[in-house]
């Protein structure tokens, strides 16, 4: 009974902002979540979290191992599906328009919710293909000279066009570390996404690769609503304009990340980030 | 605050505090004995004062060191932020509150060898006295954290301010009444003006303090007193 109770009061919040969804810092929300629970089998994963999730802009989602922010990350664009022990309850929305309504079509949904990896996984195939192959399963591009053009646009969005420009046919597997994060960078925004989730991008990189993929997230900010999972509270600080803290399943804390890294709200919080036994 | 995960992270800001706390109460001590030579006009006691605010100048240095190797150590951040931040900056107050005191002592070595009347000095006594109560204050405020007494502290420098104004008056009356006080009442004039620019150096304490301890810097405005700059005063018509 009290379940229930609590997803009618989400369904009426939501149907109140189904009007003009607005995240607590005033900016349109573009991925708004009420009552998210995830249970891998009888664990419960993650517990009734809700956070509205702002456009044209970095969220980052911090937390210790296990916390639930992956497990968050992976329902955005509905990864958690291929878990089959997994199971989701609560609401997810992006533009108003549930995700997990059965009638959705996850293969479109994921294009528009692009996903990066922690470790840079370019298909085996060409630098041109690597990011090629969206545009082309989802008949993006009407010729060979728009797919051209769709490639050197997300090749250069992704800074990496200058590097591989000369050598569109060689391997996307040949590239460096950081070449190849970016080269997965632009497959995902190849096929035009609203949003795109990051798993701990830059874990892999070395410094220079990372301070790469940080500008390339800086200018991406002003056209995508980017959401990044990271165990480094310096890039975090860095690169996000919110930061969520996630903590044993709870989402803890989600503010301003100037506010979290100067004067965070909850004791939770400073002693994760101030590295002290909680 | 003493659980970090690294140990020896928490041993760099007990050694931090340990060094500040130094500093205090080396001030409070240079302030104490600064006015006490000046009143009592002790050379020897003011040349001690004067030698000693060395100490707390190489203090500040260290504190600086160590803080600046912590920031690139351990990238601080939230309250441990503002603890280094804070600390930084109140050391710098401190610097500064010993170098006015110096400054009496000085004076005090400049005037020693004048006779003066017992009364000239009890406006100043006052301030001094004032002054080193509000620094004990905050420098307390700041071993406890006390968001409260660092308030209050911040509060009452209206009242040094206060006082301030009547000493200006009061030694210019006794310099227009005799010009021989007048090398001794400029002397004592400029020492007001340090005890009043010590309590703002207090005030910044006290508001360091409540950052530290709050985490919002304090943005209400400071209560000022001192309008001897715009004190206008009429020669006595002959």
């Amino acid at each position: 009974m009290e379940t229930l109770k609590v997803d009618m009061t989400a369904a009426k919040r939501l149907e109140a902002e189904r009007i003009a969804p607005v995240t607590s810092a005033g900016l349109p929300a573009k991925v708004v979540a009420r009552d998210v629970n995830v249970y891998y089998g009888e664990k419960h994963a993650l517990k009734s979290v809700n956070v509205d999730i702002p456009d044209r802009g970095v969220t980052a989602f911090i937390g210790p191992s296990g916390c639930g922010k992956s497990t968050f990350l992976r329902c955005i664009n509905r990864m958690n599906d291929t878990i089959s022990i997994c199971r989701v309850t609560g609401k997810i929305t992006i533009d108003n328009q549930d995700i997990y309504d059965p009638s959705l079509d996850v293969v479109q949904l994921r294009a528009r919710v692009g996903m990066v990896f922690q470790k840079p996984n370019p298909f085996p195939k060409s630098i041109f293909d690597n990011v090629a192959y969206g545009p082309r399963i989802h008949g993006l591009a009407k010729s060979r000279t728009d797919l051209e053009e769709i490639v050197t646009a997300s090749l250069e969005k992704a800074g990496l066009w200058n590097e591989v420009k000369d050598r569109l046919n060689d391997s996307g597997t040949g590239l460096s570390g950081g070449q190849q994060q970016r080269l997965c960078i632009a497959r995902a925004i190849a096929v035009n996404p609203d949003v795109i989730l990051m798993d701990e991008p830059c874990s892999a990189l070395d410094p220079i690769a990372t301070a790469k993929v940080e500008t390339l997230i800086d200018e991406l900010r002003g056209n995508y609503c980017i959401i990044i999972v990271t165990h480094s509270m310096q890039q975090a600080a860095r690169v996000s304009q919110r930061t969520a803290f996630f903590h044993l399943g709870t989402l803890v804390e989600e503010g301003p990340t100037e506010k979290i890294f100067s004067a965070p709200s909850d004791p939770r919080t400073q002693d994760y980030i101030t590295g002290r036994t909680g | 605050m003493n659980n970090h995960i690294v140990k020896s992270y928490d041993a760099e800001f007990q050694e931090l505090d340990r060094m500040t706390a130094h500093m205090g109460g080396l001030a409070e001590k240079l302030l104490a004995d600064a006015f006490a030579a000046l009143e009592r006009r002790d050379p020897n006691l003011a040349a001690a004062a004067v030698a000693s605010d060395k100490a707390i100048d190489n203090l500040e240095a260290q504190v600086q060191e160590r803080a600046i190797l912590m920031i690139a150590k351990r990238q601080p951040l939230a309250n441990d932020l503002r603890h280094i931040m804070t600390v930084l900056k109140i050391a710098g107050d401190l610097e500064r509150i010993g170098d006015l005191a110096k400054n009496i002592a000085k004076r005090a070595l400049a005037v020693s060898g004048e006779a003066h009347p017992k009364t000239l000095m009890n406006g100043l006594r006052h301030m001094s006295e004032l002054a080193m109560r509000q620094l004990k204050d905050a420098l307390d405020s700041l071993s406890t954290r006390d968001a409260a007494k660092a308030r209050e502290v911040w509060h009452s420098d209206a009242g040094l301010d206060a006082l301030y104004n009547s000493v200006f008056r009061e030694l210019l009356t006794y310099m227009m009444e005799d010009p021989r006080n007048i090398g001794l009442c400029t002397h004592l004039l400029f020492g007001a003006k340090n005890i009043e620019r010590i309590g703002d150096h207090t005030t910044n304490i006290a508001e360091n303090v409540l950052y530290l301890v709050e985490g919002v810097a304090m943005t209400d405005e400071r209560p000022k007193g001192d309008d001897t700059s715009s004190m206008v005063l009429a020669a006595r018509p002959a």
